[in-house]
């Protein structure tokens, strides 16, 4: 199991222990983790569930594929640390990974 | 999501006040399996939606993406699957009125409904069905605060009159084919024209970054890599907007926005409506899938009962009670028998297999 730390926008930190192979979108809906919403249901396909990987773990998570670069472009705010996560699969490597949701996902 | 924008698509002509037995607002799987379900009972069906085209989620958020639970469809695409319901309503001859979206219902005094689209279209019908799944499709309007106080005067998620551009200072946010393809037309006619995306990748057609990139060489016109934090101006009239770039904050004269950000999924006017409504969802019972005004259904993502699962099987089942109660309405006289289609001759004569 691997252990996932949101961070709200006001500082407030929800950890959630999943098992790997689920995406970080479906960890934090199943714990209704709020700001995540996820209208596509993981097709990468709505950008509704964009993220902030802590820096310390931008280099384990990787760079967004082309496709979600593409998608990224419908977030709001995006950074050089912006990820949609339901791209991101959860993995051994992953345990203890934190990400900050965005203030608003449009 | 691509970004094409739905408000931009108004087709077919906008005529007289149409009259039919059910009009069905939205042409996802669950409208389109319902113009089935009601053609076998001689209901005559109008299919309403916003998008530019039918499938609605399927075809707009995820038309290459398998499904895997469709009964006897081990592996369907969303557009597969729209392309199937679209051959199988084929013989029911629905009309659709794309691009456009209900904005007002109200009964008449004779007990039928009159829905008016957005294009000014009426339709006057016996029994209305929901299958609005997640809501409209609606342009995203970026969270910048205060832009509500902008839209429609300043700030425009689609482009109705060109007119309306000429001579103004012009921002375009995006970088797909709206925001490219507008920038190419919006340039000669407006005074100052900037494109602002947040990576010097566009996601539109390699020739229009080309003649976008042609411009900007030439010094026709700006292209910005950043974001906009701030709107400022007066009356709902915009003067300037902060964009955030590398290099840090830019001011930028500007009195015409244009964010192109795609589409998400809102409940829209379906909420004045006088329905009963449940954290933006439709209750209705498990027999007829009506709502709480009689004659008006929904069925699909956007309804509510007891043990409700939002899958597309749901939605087909829902369709296929919701009309034998729609029949009740339409020929209160006529005594509805139930039958197969493997073995009625009057569903295959409709069908045009026999």
């Amino acid at each position: 199991m691997a252990k996932i730390t949101f961070v709200q926008e006001d500082g407030t930190r929800q950890e959630v222990v999943a098992e790997p192979g689920l995406t970080v979108m479906e960890a934090a809906k199943t714990e209704d983790v709020p700001g995540i919403e996820a209208e596509c249901g993981g097709a990468c396909a709505c950008a509704t569930c964009h993220v902030y990987v802590e820096p310390e773990w931008r280099e384990a998570v990787g760079p967004p594929s082309e496709m979600e670069e593409d998608m990224l472009d419908f977030a709001f705010d995006v950074r050089e640390e912006s990820r949609l996560s339901c791209q991101i699969r959860i993995s051994d490597k992953l345990d203890g990974l934190v990400v900050k949701v965005p203030a608003k996902q449009f | 999501m691509n970004d094409t924008n739905p408000l931009q698509a108004t087709d077919g002509e906008i005529g007289a006040p149409i009259e039919t037995d059910a009009l069905i607002i939205g042409a996802g799987p669950c409208g389109l399996f319902a113009v089935f379900e009601l053609g076998l009972l001689d209901i005559k069906a109008h299919v309403v939606d916003i998008l530019d085209k039918v499938g609605g989620q399927c075809a707009e958020l995820y038309p290459e993406k398998p499904i895997y639970d469709i009964p006897a469809l081990p592996i369907v695409t969303g557009q597969e699957l729209t392309d199937r319901l679209m051959e199988q309503i084929k013989p029911f001859n629905p009309t659709f009125h794309l691009g456009q979206r209900i904005d007002a219902l109200a009964r008449e005094a004779d007990g039928r409904f009159r829905l008016v689209t957005d294009a000014g279209q009426i339709f006057i019908t016996k029994v209305v069905v929901i299958a609005a799944g997640g809501g409209s499709f609606t342009p995203k309007r970026p969270p910048l605060e205060g832009i509500e106080a902008y839209e429609g005067t300043s700030v425009f998620y689609a482009v109705r009159r060109m007119k309306d551009f000429a001579d103004q200072d012009v921002l375009i946010v995006g970088g797909g084919d709206s925001a490219l393809d507008w920038t190419l037309n919006l340039q000669p006619i407006a005074r100052s024209l900037t494109l602002l995306h947040r990576r010097d990748d566009f996601r539109g057609a390699p020739h229009s970054v080309e003649k976008m990139r042609s411009l900007v060489a030439s010094g026709a016109m700006r292209l910005l890599i950043g974001q906009a934090t701030a709107l400022h101006g007066a009356d709902g009239r915009l003067e300037r907007v902060t964009i955030k770039t590398k290099e840090g904050d830019e001011p930028l004269a500007c009195t015409r926005m244009l964010p192109f950000f795609g589409l998400t999924m809102k409940l829209g006017p379906i909420a004045d409506w006088g329905l009963n409504l449940e954290e933006n969802l439709i209750p209705v019972d498990t027999e007829k899938f009506e709502t709480s005004v009689p004659g008006i259904f929904a069925i699909g993502d956007i309804n509510s009962y007891p043990g409700k699962l939002k899958l597309i099987l749901s939605g087909f089942h829902e369709a296929a009670l919701m009309s034998q109660a729609a029949h009740r309405i339409v020929y209160p006289d006529k005594k509805l028998l139930f039958q197969y289609t493997t073995s009625s001759s009057s569903l295959q004569k409709k069908l045009g297999v026999r």
